[in-house]
């Protein structure tokens, strides 16, 4: 063998020209794909972010009997076009709650019109120019401030930009997750432990499996048909509500959970099996004190992956009804809901520019809700992760 | 669901010939030894279309250790399968014949395999300790048949047992550490301890010490040389000198026939076969 000099050797010079070029143009591609992503982050941050504060003016609130019948009287003509309508039109159930307001002046911040704070956010705007020297003169008294938008917290959807918020939405997904995993872990989980575990290997159970894999793969809106067929029109169960949208994400999920509960009761060793059955358990027995235990993990991991999915899909939601106008949270798993992504394309169609930070940080808390789901996944199978 | 490759590669099977090979009987002395406490007539065994054993008879006498020798995929483990019926497991078997465990069928309709396995225990070729704690590892199968009242009784049912095994001095104070944590050696006593707690009457073991070094082999030979004065031991080795060691009786099997089925020093000294002959002395295998 000749070693010496085999560095200058022009065919393995040529295979390694070969592995840097490879190497290059798969760099390349995680370069993009990395880029692709900060492009929508930064893109999505710059447009949300702004969104979390919003304008508050400091307003003198007269509480009469001429304003609880004409509310826009309680504030001076100037301000007028400043605060809310939102403020002001509550005004006749404040004072229905609390009568001791009556005959009173209150000075408080209360929240600007969107117009407002999108003048001040240095959007375009169709401000009068009397309202423009307006805002300059409550700015240079301080009478105008940048605060944080609590309303958009609290607030369920509005037709002003300024009280829009997205906590009625996020009451509906919570209901529509809670009923989603109520409703697919359990036979999810039944499922994949009976072909996994009980079911002999023949030409039924082959078709279930494969056709497991397909529901797997099927366009969600045929779900959201589905769920309109079966629940609504057959069932009768009340259409926008979050049982009828839980009960079709549910059915969408259900094959989600199903394969990878397989997946992970299939990792657990089969001498552990063995060992039981040699010892005299019966198959349940084995599946319940060793195999189930052994592979939870895998399970959750694969339903917090489902439920992630689950809690991002719109499609079948809007068909069965759950894009309602919802102001008021829901109470119950009947009542009109709607919820995060659905909220976010309702907004992404309104036609105030307010909207559309509204809509980029509806986005950005569904962003932050999917990653910590995913990211609990991570640490939960990091976590519980065995090896044999 | 279980495949016949997980308990054996099947694909040894695959070549049995149907050359005519003498089918090992009981021994002509069947008459002086005490009773035997398995017997097994004209076992047949198919794993679908293959046939795997072939009119298998032998009886396993009490309190002795009998060892079954041969080339891979002779039909040993397969045999040893039938006594607590694991071949159940595998689709596509199909068994003919009787096993008889103290002259009862345990192949008849009416015998529960849950029932069997607790007085037929098992040791597997590669150590298979639950991943729970050492205590819980010899304490699970009693709770399943219900063999015990309250906690002291199965304090000293799980030290009993793991004394037996032989692993009491090394895991006493560690009774609720992992059992998956312990040696491959030490394992495989677990398993013997775990296989012993429910006192079975025979206890199978398919190559038990084929995964372990020299040393723990050593250990594990030395507690199968114990065990035999309380249990009915039947071994699968394939390693001829550890048959010789500590098997009483040995049957060599022969592409799914019993060939010679003997006293161990009688086989190994004197074999009446030459296929026998030829596998001991290391003609092929």
């Amino acid at each position: 063998m000749k070693l010496k000099g085999s560095r200058d050797n022009p065919l393995l010079r040529r295979r390694y020209r070969a592995e840097r070029r490879f190497r290059t143009i798969c760099g390349g591609a995680i370069l993009l794909a990395v880029a692709f992503l900060v492009a929508f982050f930064a893109d999505i941050l710059n447009q949300g972010l702004p969104a979390f504060y919003y304008t508050e003016v400091k307003a003198q609130i007269t509480y009469s009997q001429d304003t609880v019948e004409l509310p826009p009287l309680a504030v001076s003509d100037k301000l007028r076009p400043v605060v809310s309508r939102g403020v002001l039109r509550v005004i006749p159930q404040e004072v229905e709650k609390n009568p001791d307001l009556l005959g009173t002046t209150v000075e408080r911040w209360v929240p600007a019109k969107s117009d407002i704070d999108q003048f001040r956010k240095g959007h375009t705007n169709k401000l009068d120019d009397d309202v423009v020297q307006t805002v300059h003169e409550l700015e240079q008294s301080g009478r105008l401030r940048t605060a944080f938008n609590t309303p958009f917290f609290t607030n369920g959807d509005s037709k002003l930009p300024e009280m829009a918020g997205i906590w009625s939405a996020a009451v509906g997904s919570i209901y529509l997750l809670v009923l989603t995993f109520l409703f697919a872990f359990p036979i999810g989980v039944m499922t994949a432990v009976y072909l996994e575990e009980f079911a002999p290997d023949n030409r039924l159970t082959q078709t279930i499996e494969v056709n497991i894999n397909n529901l797997a793969a099927v366009p969600s809106i045929l779900f959201g048909l589905l769920g309109l067929a079966v629940f609504i029109n057959f069932f009768g169960v009340p259409r926008s509500s979050a049982l009828v949208g839980g009960l079709t994400i549910g059915l969408m999920t259900l094959p989600i959970i199903i394969i990878s509960s397989r997946a992970a009761l299939r990792a657990v060793p089969d001498p552990i099996r063995l060992g039981a059955l040699a010892m005299g358990a019966t198959r349940w027995q084995v599946v319940r004190d060793h195999v189930l235990p052994l592979s939870l993990p895998g399970i959750l991991t694969g339903t917090i992956i489902g439920l992630a999915q689950a809690i991002g899909e719109t499609a079948p939601l809007i068909i069965v009804g759950l894009i309602a106008y919802i102001p008021d949270a829901p109470t119950s798993i009947t009542q009109a809901a709607t919820v995060l992504p659905a909220q976010v394309f309702t907004w992404a169609s309104m036609p105030e520019r307010a909207y559309v930070e509204k809509t980029a940080a509806g986005i950005v808390v569904l962003l932050v809700v999917l990653l910590s789901m995913n990211a609990a996944a991570v640490l939960l199978r990091r976590r519980f992760e065995r090896r044999w | 669901m279980y495949s016949a490759e997980t308990l054996e590669s099947r694909s040894e099977m695959t070549n049995i010939d149907t050359e005519d090979t003498t089918t090992a009987t009981p021994r002509d002395r069947h008459s002086e030894t005490p009773p035997s406490k398995v017997e097994v007539r004209d076992l047949r065994l198919w794993y679908g279309d293959t046939q795997a054993l072939f009119d298998v008879n032998m009886d396993i006498q009490e309190r002795q250790v009998t060892a079954l020798i041969g080339p891979s995929g002779c039909g040993k483990s397969s045999f040893l399968r039938c006594l607590n019926r694991m071949n159940d497991l595998v689709p596509g078997v199909h068994i003919e014949g009787r096993v008889e465990l103290d002259g009862e069928d345990i192949y008849d309709p009416s015998v529960d395999v849950v029932q069997l396995r607790s007085h037929v225990g098992m040791v597997f070729q590669k150590p298979n300790p639950f991943p729970k704690s050492i205590y819980e590892n010899i304490a699970y199968a009693p709770r399943l048949h219900g063999l015990v009242n309250g906690r002291s009784e199965m304090d000293d049912l799980v030290e009993m047992s793991i004394r037996r095994a032989g692993l009491w001095n090394e895991v006493a104070d560690r009774l609720h550490t992992p059992g998956t944590a312990l040696s491959g050696g030490q394992q495989q006593r677990l398993c013997i301890a775990r296989a012993i707690a429910v006192s079975p009457e025979v206890i199978l073991m398919d190559e038990p010490a084929s995964a372990l070094d020299p040393l723990a082999t050593a250990t594990i030979e030395e507690l199968i040389d114990e065990l035999k004065d309380n249990y009915t031991i039947v071994i699968v080795t394939h390693n001829l000198q550890q048959a010789a060691r500590v098997a009483g009786y040995t049957a060599f099997f022969h592409l799914g026939r019993v060939v010679e089925f003997n006293d161990t020093d009688t086989l190994f000294t004197n074999p009446r076969e030459q296929k026998t002959e030829d596998y001991i002395t290391g003609r092929y295998g």
